[in-house]
């Protein structure tokens, strides 16, 4: 831990080698436990992906960390700054685009910009010029003075992340920022986050898509029902599940039980059966491992549609880590019951 | 979106923007931020007209309704009913337009656009008094109405323009007083629906139960000692003062003193659960 010294009026804070450091962070909701003790540390400059599907703690954990949501145990700092005790500090250092649109709807594009500058204290001609670069920035020049009703998700999107990006904050958080996206619109989103951190940015995101955190980010927690079941780097928590996996579809979806009685006795292992319909992923030490299993199908006489050997996707880590896959859990999303 | 080919920015040094952090907003700060959201308060006022129009129609449906059905019967005639009913309308139209001010914040704490106010370094209290300044243009044209549909139906205020005017100055900055206890309404109810009914049981007793209608000395000794400590009645006593006699009475003072003691008890509730609700 490095010793900083701050501007006068300031006591000198101490972790400023990470942009959030967390321990043991808590929220409940009416006796549930949405967040149930979650330790997070996120460098500086790094793209941090938190996973997990709907309801496992995300959003909450974000709102905690934004001064959004009153921490009920544990603690925070961003940037060594305590995020219970000193909240206004706290604004001014992290930036926050939330899952849904959080920009005013009875103004423009360009109001709302302007709205947004001026309560952080930019004069009114800087306020202005501000407006119009963000504007130009994220390509919304021709929709600027049109009202926010008539704009398409990724234009609503846009507009919420350059109106997080006004007073440039060190640190940004990202509510599953291409939830709802067209893949076009979606790519975009990325290059446009990949270009934050070479501005020097923190970006701590979350994600409910693999390929997402797979894309984006150095590092990745896996949250489900409110606590980190793993982390480490996308390649870290792949190997995490064997040095491959061999993924096959049956034939017949009803052949899946014979294929994991076949499974168990050629390598010892379980098998993880996918919730598609007649798929299973093998985890395998060897790769070539997965011809054993292949002759071992024929002789039971289960017949194969597809067959592959790859790395394993976060899919499968997030199914071998939990139990169940991402869109296993249909559980109401806790926070959006408030 | 073209952030990768941007033109070379100054790179973002969080060294620095920690020790630039400040840890509370100044009160000029504030200031400042109270007007931004007055400004979008406003913006949403003309572009929602809607919202104007209890305030329009009131003043003049109100005053045409009571002068006729009460007229008489209080005052044996219409004519000489204006000058005791004009200052009774001007305190229940911006009462109703200040119980407008809940509902309103209500509706507008749901949006999105909440969350991000909460998420800015701001005065916690902006998000709530920026629209209550903006408020005040709604009082002055519900105040103004008033008595313009009053001169239409023949009053004319002994207490001359001056009288007037301050009349409503006097209701308008009561107005502004009592909107805390309705904006604090506006953070507790669950619902804007909630808040509309928790403002009505409130707004009907405090008029009605006033001298804004009928002189004191008609009702039962009970309700007459209620009716008499009504805030409602004082302001009501001195703007009739105003108007009609250019008197600035001890009821102005005591009008203030309420409106003082609104202020400091419902400003800071309402932030406070503004904060721990949202």
């Amino acid at each position: 831990m490095s010793i900083t010294e701050l501007g006068a009026g300031h006591p000198p804070d101490r972790t400023i080698d990470l942009a959030v450091h967390a321990r043991g962070l808590v929220k409940t909701f009416g006796g549930h436990r949405a967040v149930d003790g979650i330790d997070l540390d996120v460098r500086p400059g790094e793209i941090f992906g938190v996973l997990g599907p709907n309801g496992a703690g995300k959003t909450t954990t974000l709102r905690m960390l934004a001064t959004l949501l009153e921490i009920d145990a544990g603690r925070a700092e961003i940037f060594g700054v305590d995020v219970a005790r000193d909240p206004h500090r706290i604004r001014q250092l992290v930036g926050v685009t939330g899952q849904y649109a959080s920009v005013d709807e009875n103004l423009t594009a360009r109001e709302n910009l302007w709205l947004f500058a001026r309560l952080q204290g930019v004069a009114a001609p800087r306020a202005r010029s501000v407006a119009a670069e963000l504007l130009g920035q994220f390509g919304l020049e021709d929709a600027a003075d049109r009202p926010i009703a008539q704009y398409s998700g990724g234009m609503r999107r846009r507009l919420d992340l350059a109106a997080s990006l006004i007073t440039r904050p060190p640190l940004i958080f990202l509510d599953e920022p291409t939830t709802g996206l067209d893949p076009r619109t979606r790519g975009q989103m990325w290059d446009t986050i990949r270009g934050l951190v070479a501005d020097g940015c923190t970006v701590l995101l979350t994600t409910q898509y693999l390929d997402e955190a797979d894309q984006l980010a150095d590092r990745v927690a896996v949250i489900d029902h409110g606590r980190k079941v793993a982390e480490g780097t996308p390649d870290e928590l792949k190997s995490a599940v064997g040095d491959s996996a061999l993924q096959l579809t049956l034939a017949e979806p009803d052949e899946v039980p014979a294929a994991v009685e076949v499974v168990r006795r050629v390598l010892g292992s379980e098998p993880v059966v996918s919730p598609e319909r007649g798929r299973l992923n093998v985890a395998l030490d060897r790769a070539d491992l997965a011809s054993d299993v292949l002759i071992a199908l024929r002789g039971a006489g289960v017949s194969i549609s597809s067959v592959s050997v790859a790395k394993p996707s976060l899919d499968e880590v997030f199914l071998a880590l939990t139990g169940h896959g991402t869109d296993g859990d249909d559980e109401k999303d806790t926070e959006e019951s408030r | 979106m073209s952030t990768m080919i941007a033109p070379a920015r100054e790179t973002v040094r969080a060294a620095d923007r920690v020790a630039a952090t400040r840890r509370r907003v100044s009160m000029g700060e504030t200031l400042s931020q109270t007007l931004t959201m007055a400004w979008r308060a406003v913006k949403k006022m003309r572009r929602n007209p809607e919202q104007f129009s209890d305030v329009a129609l009131q003043p003049i449906l109100f005053t045409a309704m009571f002068a006729f059905v009460f007229g008489g019967a209080i005052a044996g005639d219409v004519q000489s009913y204006l000058p005791l009913m004009i200052p009774g309308i001007l305190a229940q139209t911006v009462l109703t337009t200040c119980m407008a001010t809940g509902t309103q914040l209500r509706e507008d704490m749901e949006k999105g656009v909440f969350d991000r106010f909460k998420s800015l370094p701001i005065a916690r209290i902006a998000p709530l008094a920026g629209p209550m300044v903006a408020d005040l243009l709604r009082y002055t044209t519900a105040a103004t109405l008033t008595f313009a549909m009053g001169l239409v139906m023949g009053y004319r205020p002994e207490g001359g323009v001056g009288g007037v005017l301050a009349a409503i100055l006097l209701a308008i900055i009561t107005g502004w007083s009592l909107a805390w206890v309705f904006t604090w309404i506006g953070t507790i109810a669950r619902s804007a629906q909630a808040v509309q009914g928790i403002s009505m049981m409130i707004l009907f007793p405090l008029t009605f139960l006033s001298n804004a209608f009928v002189p004191v000395e008609t009702l039962p000794g009970w309700l007459a000692a209620f009716v008499r400590i009504n805030p409602v009645s004082h302001l009501v006593t001195a703007a009739r003062d105003l108007s009609n006699n250019a008197l600035v009475s001890g009821e102005v003072a005591w009008t203030l003193l309420a409106c003082a003691i609104v202020i400091a008890i419902f400003a800071p509730l309402s932030v406070r659960s503004y904060k721990r609700h949202m």
